[in-house]
């Protein structure tokens, strides 16, 4: 049996390499896609200009401490910010043109100041947010870094300027009617008749508000986690990852939809009329399709190794085991596609369809997290997630062998599967 | 050689063949005729082993196929209706591959593939791709594919449809140098005139069922020769036989 087998590998094997569209779209296609996306994501390391979200800001307010967020917004590296009316911003964000735009409304800096000492404060000042609900990720992002600028204008006029001093004696003198009970007004009345002379002493010192006294209680020190300290992140080894995966399984549906054509030319017939068994056939197809799927995940990793400097930091017998189970899998994937579908043209059509949705949900076009939680428990079932995780386990993250164990496990268990049910449903005879 | 008895087979409600019964002995070519949808074809898939009767049995000397891997699947060959023929591939590549599935390697495939290639007259066309050839140039090597393992018995499933008479010619020459070595021959086809030539004996199936299993000659005589003289044709039997409403 080992003759029929071999030659039905060598056979696919030829038939692939004679078929440059299908080498293009294997090899070729995902490398270029691949080199693509970790461009645009991120650099190999080197510092490259983060991507920016864009703002419309209509200040209606005008106040000194509207305009110190304004002013404040406008610095940060993390926003493009455009000034506009509030109905232009709002026509922007309709159109698209901005994901965000941020109202500031008339009185905003004088009520912020006032609700920033009265926990009891009556109306606190809304600030109006627009956004694009296609982008809503970026909303969070922009309401984040609002809420650190506001903080830091607040707090500095409320200590320096003199729209807090003001507010301080506003606040002092309405703490008699306030509904606090007596022993914290006293507490609170004291604090802010400190802060009213505190106040007067640095205006004293140094014009307000040249000089802050009030920031951010803390800093940040961003770190990408990778495989060791000194590895800086490579976005190439994820999307190589995730691309070599989606075009191998598409070469895979093309492997299975040849079987269907075999059929549709009569070479079945022959391949059946000879004393081979049927196991024979399928193993030799599921083997020839391994062999594809091999070659193409190690030349795309081969070529972001030597051309992109992805590095496989875990365990390189990990990502072989990981590179095989996955082959394995979109191998008996193909095999699958053959026995379930009718027709070429149906399978076309499916696994178009199908590929597309494994490999979205599998974390090669869209971040997971950006999934509903109970989406991102369904994409335990789908094939493309275990192996993306098990190839970034082993390039990038530089997990040991054990991380490659429960991938490849799975993975395996897929092509198990896969491979069971395309021998049960495979239609045999011919007509 | 080939003996079958009451071979019977039906697609859901549709009974393809029923009863079929006929025998082949060695170095003679048996015609199988019918119109579309009689059953010829499913016949030949069934000896061919591509799938199973619902009844009735094909012995090969007296023996039955068990299973897919039967070695006496080796003692039939089969050429399809179909150009089963890898088009990217070389004529060579082709062989190589179909010898394979039969366990042929070596200079045993090198010499079953040369002895293939003369006969059908692609020896100098070898490892040329099968997409530029033509289409009797394909008829002829998907002959040769056939005949690669040395079979007993091949099957001819309308072996000549479309191909220019040169071809036509060319291939019964093939298959009466294959009679003269002792190969048993089923025949399928349309063309009454290719029976007339190559067959010993004719069997006509019509819905399934085998109405007429005789001699060329005996089958002349089933029908009053016309009036004027004129000679009885193996259409004119044929269509009593199976009557003149069409089938499609």
């Amino acid at each position: 049996m080992l003759t029929p087998f071999l030659a039905i590998v060598r056979k696919d094997l030829q038939l692939f390499f004679t078929d440059r569209r299908a080498v293009i779209l294997t090899f070729a296609v995902p490398i270029a896609i691949a080199s693509f996306m970790g461009s645009v994501l991120s650099g190999t390391g080197r510092q490259v200009q983060r991507a920016r979200v864009t703002v419309a800001i209509a200040d209606e307010d005008g106040s000194t401490i509207s305009r110190s967020i304004v002013a404040g917004v406008q610095k940060d590296d993390s926003l493009t910010v455009t000034m506009a009316t509030a109905a232009d911003a709002r026509e922007r964000v309709r159109k698209g043109v901005t994901s965000v735009a941020l109202i500031i409304p008339p009185g905003f800096g004088a009520g912020a100041g006032r609700s920033f000492f009265r926990p009891d404060a009556p109306a606190r000042p809304q600030l109006g947010v627009l956004y694009d609900p296609s982008r809503s990720a970026e909303v969070g992002m922009v309401r984040g870094l609002f809420t650190e600028h506001a903080m830091q204008a607040v707090g500095q006029e409320m200590f320096t300027g003199a729209t807090g001093r003001q507010t301080l004696e506003e606040a002092l003198n309405g703490l008699d009617a306030s509904s606090l009970e007596p022993e914290r007004k006293q507490r609170l009345r004291t604090m802010l008749n400190d802060i009213l002379q505190f106040q007067q002493t640095a205006s004293a010192a140094e014009p307000a508000p040249a000089r802050g006294v009030f920031s951010m209680p803390y800093t940040v020190n961003e770190e990408a986690v990778t495989a060791r300290a000194n590895v800086a992140y490579n976005a190439y080894a994820h999307s190589m990852a995730g691309m070599a995966i989606q075009f191998l399984l598409f070469a895979m549906a093309n492997h299975g939809i040849e079987i269907l054509l075999e059929r549709q030319r009569g070479l079945w017939k022959r391949l059946r009329s000879a004393p081979v068994s049927r196991y024979v056939i399928l193993a030799g197809k599921a083997a020839s399709g391994t062999i594809i799927s091999l070659s193409s995940l190690l030349v795309s990793f081969a070529f972001a190794i030597v051309v992109l400097g992805v590095r496989i930091e875990g365990s390189v017998i990990g990502f072989a085991a990981v590179c095989l189970a996955c082959s394995l899998m979109a191998a008996t994937l193909g095999v699958l596609v053959a026995a379930l579908a009718n027709s070429p043209a149906t399978a076309r059509g499916l696994t178009t369809f199908g590929i597309l949705m494994m490999v979205m949900l599998g974390g090669a076009w869209v971040p997971m997290f950006l999934f509903p939680s109970w989406l991102q428990n369904v994409t335990l079932v789908v094939p493309v997630r275990w192996a993306v995780d098990g190839l970034d386990a082993m390039t990038w993250r530089g997990v040991g062998l054990s991380g490659a164990v429960a991938p490849t496990l799975v993975l395996l268990g897929f092509a198990v599967v896969f491979g069971a049910v395309a021998l049960s449903r495979f239609r045999w005879e011919e007509a | 050689m080939l003996e079958i008895r009451g071979l019977r087979k039906a697609f859901g409600s549709v009974v393809a063949v029923d009863d079929v019964s006929f025998t082949i002995a060695p170095g003679q070519i048996l015609a199988v005729l019918g119109p579309n949808g009689a059953g010829k074809t499913t016949t030949v898939s069934m000896i061919s082993g591509l799938f199973p009767p619902d009844a009735g049995e094909i012995r090969i000397d007296g023996q039955v196929s068990r299973s897919d891997t039967d070695p006496i699947k080796r003692r039939i060959g089969l050429v399809p209706q179909d150009l089963a023929l890898y088009d990217e591939l070389t004529a060579q590549d082709n062989l190589n591959f179909f010898g394979a599935l039969h366990n042929l390697t070596g200079s045993a495939l090198d010499h079953a593939m040369a002895a293939a290639l003369t006969l059908v007259g692609l020896g100098d066309r070898m490892r040329d791709r099968v997409k530029t050839f033509s289409g009797g140039m394909k008829r002829r090597l998907n002959l040769a594919a056939g005949l690669l393992h040395d079979p007993d018995i091949l099957l001819l499933d309308e072996p000549t449809v479309g191909v220019d008479p040169q071809s036509r010619n060319a291939i019964f020459d093939n298959l009466e140098q294959l009679k003269d070595r002792g190969k048993a021959l089923l025949y399928t086809t349309h063309y009454m005139e290719e029976a007339e030539r190559l067959a010993d004996r004719l069997v006509v199936i019509d819905r399934g069922t085998v109405v007429a299993n005789d001699t060329l000659e005996g089958l002349y005589a089933r029908v009053p020769k016309p009036a004027g003289g004129g000679r009885v044709t193996l259409e004119s039997v044929f269509l009593s036989l199976t009557g003149k409403s069409l089938r499609d």
